[in-house]
């Protein structure tokens, strides 16, 4: 009994019971005429598609910026990246490569400005970055009306001002890393390898990255930033580059998002990114002030999986579409057990 | 002097600001004074009393009530209700907020449980909180109304047998515009409502000058010292979200009857966002609110809120632009003082700390 | 002395910390209207005897208290500070309780506000009551004529000055209908003279209105200007109980140290064994000043001898913690600091570090520890980023951590110190407070430091360790000739361990001494009632 006690508190309650629920799904979907193939399929691309924008919570996190609600600021970056590889009519590897490299300038650019401003907002970081984020979206949206590109599969045909609204990407670099060293297992199963490797080529990068002196200085700061000053570091520099290097990895995961999805989506779309992602890092087992790899990894699985294979299941089981309810209410549950949580 | 004149400067710079912006805005828009002051009026009749709501909340030191959203939905419910038994006019109006309080109560109950125990950050767990809660108000609609709960009306119910439609023509439409409505040349004062409005005023007013109200302004101002002078901090904190909850049901109340039609699900997301932004357009911080910021601030805010994408496609010929920035300019406001807010209260400790020097 | 006319009536009372006594069968009586001057060193118990009069929820947490207090005739068991003030205790603690915000009116009524009924009252309780604010304003009015001070009654309280702060403190205690007693906790350490002697004078008048004050000042002369009697606490005893008619300040301070102590022959032996330190002097403070919350350091100068152990020491607030948070670039400071000849730029912690100083902070949760980290992150984390230990470089350009090397120092340092723990990867949070506190000291050590700064090393450990911490730092001076600088409020402790000892007194440094000087010289230093003019070089 002690050994279910020490795993139940060792693995977490949430976690437990939605793997418990998962697995469930899993051998329930069979039965609505969901082979289990598909479920996992789903699964997999679903986690290698968001992973990355999931990795990209961990060095703020760590920082003691608290969660990014911000990450809308690192998702319009990698969306300029993604338009202007477009706009050069780059295809294939260079391509994405080239969105990617613009995506991670921009995501620096725009985390520098974003990083000034919480670190001038000491303690009330989380509901700043939320509105730095919606606000940032919007000024995209006025961005993505008026730069002149010129690319005519970007933008908006039958005389309309600016870029589409979705921009479809498989004819320039679409699914460049998910088809990549795809192993098809079955009909409605194959495995994005490609993806996969590429998530986890960054979890690497940010492993190492926390490796070395700097990261363990934000991980200091993130810690007890009063003990960081003490030891001669400078708070707010620390926080400034967990800051960039969070949007910067931001931006490289929507790029990624984009390509295994097929379409870059503008305007109002970043907005949406912002909650998943912090609920599934925390669904993950991290908290406000500490998370892990392991957090992302356990968590994007736990919380896509459940997203994809609950309203399947459901849907064909009694026809009803609650997808939207369930997401909504499991990822803002989550987030709000977390900030009640007392803190340390 | 000198000095007294720059403090009002300094606090009144966001409404002069927006005024500036209007008084640009406005030549290019084209449009007619008239038809600006009967659209300010409108606006004032819709949104004030949700504007008025959030000030509690700011008294009693827990910042923007981004959780009003569990109100308006609390005031959507009561007007499916009363939509469901045919009352009409003001008194089913009156139905609505009688069947809306019950609920805000208890949704405001939760709500200050949860931010009882998220100190400090109060704004950002209070708007998390709100969307969980538009989860519980989803399903509840979707799927208990017209199954467990019966409804008769069939133009009420999905299709499908149960769910409420998505879009709700409100019968009760204008009950309280059209008590008392007065024409003045040409245009419509909806006195009942102003009235209503008027009252909220004055309950205001007259609130911080109880004993209640000073504890709300002491919890607001020292949570340590109002702790250990005897006053029930968390209670007190209750007490400023559960009326703000309230108020905020009603608030959307008024706000549904001058639309006239019911965005059953989406309707209240934006709500908290522009309640809170005219309100610091109106002068307020997030540490001090008057009934004057609300009002002014609701008054400017819709003003420029009407001017604006009309005024950005004449002058670029884009007229989604206008639209963005709109979005942009409410957004940002919202942005800009939380910012000023952190700031400033970062550098009154600064400040605190200099003197005992 | 009539039984009814006693106020305030303690009869063994004694209080344990975990084992530790602070109190030990404390009695005295209070009279009504008598001015009683509570005298006693930093952690002779004062404040833990406060806490008990005044109900606080610490001490019923920590297992209530021994003995019996009689508060105006009745057994007084207050389970709250609110209990204590419906009795009728007032007290005026040394951090203001003011909302800053508020008008002097609406904070001498805080929570306490006269109220009119309206209709909507009637229906819904008295907490909607309308304030009476002329009411208000009166009551307010008052107090300040009972305390003779003219202030108005509508001006806001984080627009007044400091001095005045105070006076609106008291007269929202003495606005209290029935309040019988005051407790004052060094209510003249923020006054200005003139405003000091408008305060003694006020405590005169109200305790001819018949209310008893317990008056705690570390400045001698107002108690024996203004109580009635006077109470000396020595380790939890009380020492003295006794009027104050015809006893000199020298005498007090006498009780408060006490005469002959067993530290005198330990620091004499210690002096014989270590030998005579370096002649130069290595590290100099001029004009330092810190602008440090609560620990404020008006100007302070002091030289140290190069291999010596060099302590300060002092009453708490007086500004002694202020020093080494100021040298180190913890809080803003200015003045001139010196070591081996070169200046050490202040407000930069990395500068102070890169100049060979190392600083065990007295704050050990709130600054020296990475609670949520490993042993070897805490130990080595300092070396690491201001030296470059630990690190190895990957690809030959990235610094990473040296996870062994990390390991092999921090086992190392846990054999040296003998610190209990499972592992060099266990949580700091999870070790006892005297293992944490090595934890600190291993973290300076693992700077190698030529000057090392250590503030209040034995706050909050029990005895043994005590002993051993103290043990470490003597043998670090002793193998390495590391010159140290230790900054605590035991007197003794300071004794036992240094060589000079230098006496900060609100803000200033009273004198050096050698320790075996006589205890009650320290104790004159501190309260202030012995200066040096002329600052001590030899």
């Amino acid at each position: 009994m002690s050994n279910v006690n020490a795993l139940v508190k060792n693995v977490g309650l949430p976690r437990i019971i939605i793997a418990m629920f998962l697995l469930l799904m899993f051998c329930a979907g069979p039965f609505f005429g969901i082979p289990t193939d598909t479920s996992v399929d789903d699964v997999l691309v679903r986690f290698g598609m968001n992973g990355v924008l999931v990795l990209s919570m961990i060095p703020m996190i760590q920082s003691g910026c608290g969660l990014n609600f911000g990450v809308p600021v690192g998702v319009v970056a990698g969306a300029l990246g993604a338009v202007l590889s477009l706009e050069l009519n780059l295809t294939g590897p260079l391509g994405i490569l080239v969105a990617i490299i613009f995506g991670l300038f921009f995501g620096a650019v725009f985390g520098f400005g974003y990083g000034l401003i919480l670190n001038r907002v000491k303690g009330d970081e989380m509901i700043i970055a939320t509105y730095v984020g919606f606000s940032m979206t919007y000024f995209m949206c006025m961005m993505w009306i008026s730069l002149p590109f010129q690319n005519p599969s970007s933008l908006t045909g039958y005389g309309g001002e600016g870029l589409r609204v979705t921009i479809s990407v498989q004819d320039y670099w679409g699914g460049q890393l998910s088809e990549l060293l795809k192993i098809p297992i079955s009909s409605h199963l194959v495995i994005p390898t490609g993806m996969l490797l590429f998530f986890a080529l960054m979890c690497f990068l940010m492993w190492g990255f926390f490796k070395t002196k700097v990261g363990t200085a934000i991980t200091a700061v993130g810690s007890n930033p009063e003990f960081a000053r003490a030891s001669g570091i400078s708070v707010d520099k620390m926080r400034l580059i967990s800051v960039v290097v969070s949007t910067m990895v931001a931006a490289v995961g929507i790029i990624v998002y984009e390509q295994s999805f097929g379409f870059i989506q503008l305007y109002d779309a970043p907005r949406a990114f912002a909650f998943p992602s912090v609920a599934a890092i925390l669904l993950g087992g991290a908290s406000i002030n500490k998370a892990n790899i392991t957090n992302v990894i356990v968590g994007t699985i736990l919380f896509q999986g459940m997203l994809t294979l609950t309203p399947a299941v459901i849907n064909s089981a009694i026809q009803i579409d609650a997808s939207e309810m369930v997401r909504i209410i499991v990822s803002n549950g989550m987030i709000v057990y977390a900030l009640t949580r007392k803190a340390r | 002097m000198n000095k007294r004149m720059r403090y009002i400067l300094v606090n009144s710079a966001v409404p002069l600001l927006f005024i500036l912006i209007s008084a640009v805005a406005i030549p290019i828009s084209n449009f007619s004074g008239m038809y600006l002051l009967s659209e300010i009026i409108t606006r004032l009749t819709r949104n004030s009393f949700m504007v008025l709501s959030l000030l509690l909340p700011v008294m009693a030191g827990m910042g923007i009530n981004f959780g009003l959203i569990l109100g308006a939905m609390a005031g959507q419910i009561g007007l499916i209700f009363v939509t469901e038994w045919g009352i009409l006019g003001a008194g089913g109006l009156t139905v609505a907020a009688i069947v809306g309080t019950p609920i805000a109560i208890l949704f405001g109950w939760f709500a200050g449980n949860v931010l009882n125990r998220a100190k400090g950050r109060e704004m950002i767990t209070s708007m998390i909180f709100g969307l969980f809660m538009s989860g519980i108000y989803q399903f509840f609609l979707l799927y208990l109304c017209g199954s467990i709960i019966p409804f008769s009306r069939p133009n009420l119910i999905l299709s499908r047998g149960y769910g409420v439609r998505n879009a709700i023509d409100l019968e009760v439409m204008g009950g309280f515009d059209n008590l008392l409505k007065v024409w003045v040349n040409g245009i419509a004062f909806p006195v009942g409502t102003f009235i209503i409005i008027g009252v909220l005023c004055v309950f205001t007013w007259w609130f911080r000058k109880t004993k209640l109200g000073q504890n709300m302004r002491a919890v607001g101002l020292d949570l340590d010292v109002s702790g250990s002078s005897g006053i029930p901090v968390e209670k007190t904190r209750m007490q400023a979200v559960i009326i703000s909850t309230v108020l905020s049901c009603y608030g959307q109340i008024i706000y549904l009857q001058n639309v006239g039609s019911l965005n059953t699900y989406n309707g209240a997301d934006q709500a908290a966002l522009f309640a809170a932004a005219a309100l610091l357009v109106g002068g307020a911080t997030v540490s001090r609110a008057t009934v004057v910021n609300g009002i002014v601030g609701t008054a400017l805010f819709h003003l420029n809120f009407i001017v604006m994408p009309v005024a950005g496609k004449n002058l670029t010929g884009q007229a989604m632009l206008g639209e963005y920035f709109r979005m942009f300019v409410s957004y940002g406001i919202v942005t800009t003082a939380l910012i000023l807010h952190a700031w400033s209260r970062k550098k009154n400790t600064d400040s605190a700390r200099a003197e005992r020097k | 002395m009539a039984e009814d006319n006693i106020m305030l009536k303690l009869t063994g009372v004694g209080k344990k910390f975990d084992d530790v006594a602070v109190l030990k069968d404390v009695n005295f009586t209070l009279e009504k209207g008598q001015i009683m001057g509570l005298v006693g060193e930093n952690g002779a118990g004062k404040s833990t005897l406060m806490r008990i009069i005044f109900g606080m929820n610490v001490i019923a947490e920590t297992g209530g208290y021994d003995g019996e207090v009689f508060f105006d005739g009745n057994k007084a068991a207050f389970t709250s500070p609110q209990d204590a003030l419906k009795a009728g205790i007032g007290m005026v603690h040394q951090e203001f309780s003011l909302i800053p915000g508020f008008t002097t009116t609406e904070n001498i009524l805080l929570n306490m506000e006269k109220t009119k009924p309206n209709v909507i009252s009637k229906v819904f309780g008295k907490t909607l009551e309308t304030l009476d604010m002329p009411k208000m304003r009166e009551r307010a009015a008052h107090a300040f004529q009972t305390l003779g001070v003219n202030l108005s009654t509508d001006e806001l309280v984080s627009e007044m000055p400091v001095g005045h702060k105070q006076f609106i403190e008291i007269a929202r205690e003495i606005d209290r209908e029935h309040v019988k007693m005051l407790v004052l906790d060094e209510p003249t350490a923020v006054l200005t003279e003139s405003e000091a002697e408008i305060l003694l004078a006020a405590m005169r008048k109200i305790a001819e209105m018949g209310i008893s004050i317990i008056f705690i000042s570390h400045r001698l002369a107002e108690i024996t200007s203004v109580c009635d009697k006077i109470v000396v606490l020595r380790d939890g005893v009380v020492v003295v109980e006794n009027s104050t008619a015809g006893v000199s300040v020298h005498q007090i301070a006498d009780w408060m140290v006490g005469r002959e102590s067993s530290a005198d022959a330990v620091a004499a032996k210690r002096h014989e064994e270590k030998g005579p330190s370096g002649s130069d002097f290595v590290f100099e403070v001029k004009n330092l000043w810190v602008d440090m919350p609560g620990e404020t350091v008006r100007d302070v100068s002091f030289k140290v001898r190069r291999g010596e152990i060099f302590g300060i020491g002092g009453l708490a607030g007086h500004g002694k913690l202020g020093v080494p948070n100021g040298i180190m670039g913890l809080s803003p400071a200015g003045g001139i600091v010196s070591f081996d000849g070169k200046e050490v730029s202040l407000n930069s912690p990395i500068s102070a570090l890169n100049g060979g100083l190392a600083f065990v902070s007295e704050d050990r949760r709130g600054v020296g520890l990475l609670l949520d980290e490993p042993i070897d992150w805490n130990i080595c984390f300092n070396a690491m980023q201001v030296q470059g230990k630990f690190l190895k470089k990957v690809l030959g350009v990235v610094p990473i951590r040296d996870e062994k090397a990390m390991s092999a120092c921090a086992r190392q340092y846990i054999e040296e110190l003998s610190i209990k723990c499972t592992g060099e990867k266990q949580l700091v949070k999870q070790l006892s407070g005297g293992n944490q506190q090595k934890i600190c000291l291993a973290k300076a050590f693992a700077l190698s430091p030529s000057f090392l700064i250590v503030a209040e090393p034995t706050r909050g450990i029990d005895v043994g360790a005590k002993q051993l911490v103290l043990e470490a730092l003597r043998r670090y001076n002793r193998e390495n000739g590391t010159t140290i600088l230790m900054i605590s409020s035991e007197l003794e402790e300071l004794r036992q361990t240094c060589d000079r000892i230098a006496i900060i007194c609100e803000g200033k440094i009273a004198g050096v001494r050698a320790p075996e000087t006589n205890a009650v010289d320290f104790g004159l230093l501190m309260s202030g009632e012995i200066r040096d003019d002329v600052e001590e070089t030899a």
